[in-house]
């Protein structure tokens, strides 16, 4: 029952935040530029262009314009594509998996890594090998993503030529409609780079992260109190100090996730990526209105999704913290 | 053979690169089966650097430099990790100083008793709560069961201490050392969980180190009294002795500090000055810039603890 609450609650704030966001994206589509250019040819005359502006309704005021949108919105229409002719929601949902299994391959590489190497570099603080991780961590941070991204595929696709270095490979289409790229050696080959590059961006801020908070444990009372109980350094580690750890990298891996959508559009420019991010780039170059505020909306909602299932997790694994509607 | 005898007990932090300062200078102690220690000083004295101690547990970058720690004949500083940690919450429990932080969050109170027990015996998890739940009775937890599912937020700071002092418990252990066990209580708690303890070693004859710098509460509790200044021992003795015919200065200055010792409407007695920190010791006995007594002996050289007291112009004790 509190989880439904809890739901309810959330679900509330996020159509507040939905709106917003649909308020935002529809008011920039004024300023991209004009669609007519993209939509008729140099032939067509000014009168035709002005018949089509007003067919199209781009003549009305603001907020009748909104209004309809709104309207076609909330029954799932977002419009149709200029350029593919087809509803915007389809053309974006289509390139949904692909953007998606980036992102997961992204935080696997991210968790695998950050999770280990920050634990280690907290317990052997002093160690050569946690010296050159933090040291890379430092260098990471400060490189931008283009740059990692377009050395790595200099040297893995070009020089050495072990990874291929654009598209998504052989993908198998599941009984629901979806293309993923994990079930052949191809698939996953293609996503081994784009993952490396999207999970760089959060990677050393988070062995920062984790060696930090997990030093910090290790100093506690509550786990002082764990050694002097006798328990075996792995519980005193692993169930004491890193459960703690889990918080605050939680709530930071949560906003974080936000970061890591938003830099799939220069990741999946570099490696020509066919995913939501590339198709964003591409509907901004031909003006392309509404699949550009469909992108806006689809993005906000995955956001909002997104940091409900972080405040969820977080209520599960800190017991100071209650669903709103439980007891305490 | 005495239960537990500490020699010679040094532990040393780095200072810089090369140097080093010693928190404790070479402490001394015995207890025997079932006996109640107090040790008393200030903030800084290294009580609770003893305490670590001997269950080797002093936290890097500070180590033991010199000493032994000899329970039932064996060196606990010797011990592989391994022989350690099967002394240490089994044989020997720690209470410690502010049990708001004692006990980890994210656990419950039942998961941090079990795994005590589970660390030290094979037992079912049926057996283990069992157990738990009949120590917590003991340490007068009303709901013992269901406090078993709780967190330690959902506690009192007394509660949570009765807990933490139910886990030290837990084994049947030979000796508790209690790092300043009241000290982030309320005081009308204070008392409540004192005699607590007391009653639980006296039934259970358990050795008891009490830490603390409330000689009231020493008075009480203990048969034995260690006063600590500056990392040393600098008086030793029966409780009621110390108590009543101090003979180190200090001693005395604590005595006559306590407002119980003043008349009505009198000033209360302080010390002069405060306690050297271990950094910046003077030379020959640390409290001779506060002694009234201090002569040029005391500024070169360092008394040594004879007799039950580290003085050389000691007090005239009852007995003379």
């Amino acid at each position: 029952m509190h989880i439904l609450a809890f739901l309810i609650r959330r679900a509330a704030q996020a159509m507040v935040v939905m709106f917003v966001i649909s308020i935002i994206g529809f008011s920039i589509q004024d300023n991209l530029g004009d669609p007519l250019r993209e939509l008729v040819g140099q032939s067509v005359s000014e009168a035709e262009r002005e018949a089509l502006r007003d067919e199209l309704g781009l003549n009305d005021p603001f907020l009748v314009q909104y209004a309809r949108f709104l309207g076609n919105a909330v029954q799932g229409d977002l419009g149709t594509s200029y350029f593919f002719k087809r509803p915007a929601i389809e053309v974006i949902l289509d390139k949904f998996p692909a953007t998606f299994e980036l992102v997961l391959g992204a935080v696997f590489i991210f968790v695998s890594v950050s999770i280990p190497a920050g634990i280690y570099c907290a317990i052997h603080r002093d160690s050569w090998l946690s010296r050159i991780i933090m040291t890379g961590s430092i260098v990471g941070i400060s490189i931008p993503v283009f740059l990692t991204a377009i050395f790595m595929v200099w040297l893995f696709g070009v020089e050495l030529g072990w990874l291929p270095a654009f598209g998504r490979g052989d993908t198998v289409t599941l009984p629901w409609g979806w293309d993923t790229g994990f079930l052949t050696w191809d698939g996953i080959s293609h996503l081994i780079l784009p993952s490396i590059t999207l999970s760089s961006i959060m990677l050393p801020l988070f062995i920062r992260l984790i060696r930090a908070e997990m030093l910090e444990a290790m100093g506690t009372d509550y786990v002082r109190f764990a050694r002097a109980k006798g328990l075996s350094t792995w519980r005193v580690r692993y169930v004491h100090a890193f459960r703690n750890t889990l918080l605050p990298v939680v709530t930071v891996g949560g906003l974080m996730i936000g970061t890591l959508i938003a830099y799939t559009i220069l990741t999946e420019t570099v490696f020509q990526w066919p995913g939501m991010g590339f198709l964003f780039l591409e509907a901004v170059n031909r003006v392309d209105t509404p699949l550009i505020i469909a992108y806006i909306i689809v993005v906000g909602l995955i956001f909002v999704v997104v940091n409900t299932i972080v405040d969820f997790i977080y209520t599960l694994i800190n017991p100071m913290v209650k669903l709103p509607g439980a007891k305490g | 053979m005495a239960m537990l005898e500490v020699q010679d007990l040094h532990v040393a932090f780095p200072r810089g690169k090369r140097d080093e300062v010693e928190a404790l200078r070479g402490v001394n102690l015995q207890l025997e089966k079932g006996e109640r220690l107090g040790v008393v000083g200030e903030s800084g004295a290294g009580k609770s650097m003893l305490a670590f101690a001997i269950l080797n547990l002093i936290a890097a970058p500070g180590r033991v430099s010199q000493g032994r720690v000899m329970f039932h004949g064996q060196d606990l500083l010797k011990l592989s990790d391994r022989k350690i940690r099967g002394i240490r919450g089994n044989r020997i429990s720690m209470i410690f100083q502010d049990p708001m932080v004692t006990l980890n969050p994210v656990l419950t109170i039942g998961t941090q008793m079990i795994e005590t027990l589970k660390a030290h015996r094979r037992i079912s998890d049926r057996d283990a709560r069992k157990l738990c739940i009949e120590r917590l009775k003991q340490v007068a937890i009303p709901s013992a069961e269901s406090r078993m599912d709780a967190y330690p937020h959902e506690l009192s700071g007394g509660l949570r201490q009765r807990v933490v002092i139910a886990i030290a418990l837990l084994t049947d252990p030979e000796l508790i050392i209690a790092d300043e066990p009241t000290t982030a209580l309320d005081v009308t708690i204070q008392a409540e969980i004192m005699s607590l303890i007391l009653k639980l070693c006296r039934e259970n004859d358990v050795a008891l180190i009490l830490i603390t710098h409330d000689l009231g509460v020493v008075a009480e509790v203990t048969e034995r009294i260690m006063i600590m200044y500056a990392g040393l021992c600098v008086e030793e003795g029966p409780t009621k002795q110390i108590i009543t015919a101090p003979r180190h200065p200090y001693t005395s200055g604590l005595l006559k500090a306590l407002p119980q010792n003043a008349g009505r409407g009198q000033r209360l007695y302080q010390i002069p000055g405060s306690m050297p920190p271990i950094t910046a010791l003077p030379r020959g006995c640390a409290y001779h810039p506060r002694c009234e007594f201090a002569d040029n002996g005391c500024r070169t050289r360092i008394p040594p603890l004879q007799g039950g007291v580290a003085c050389f112009n000691p007090l005239k004790g009852a007995s003379s």
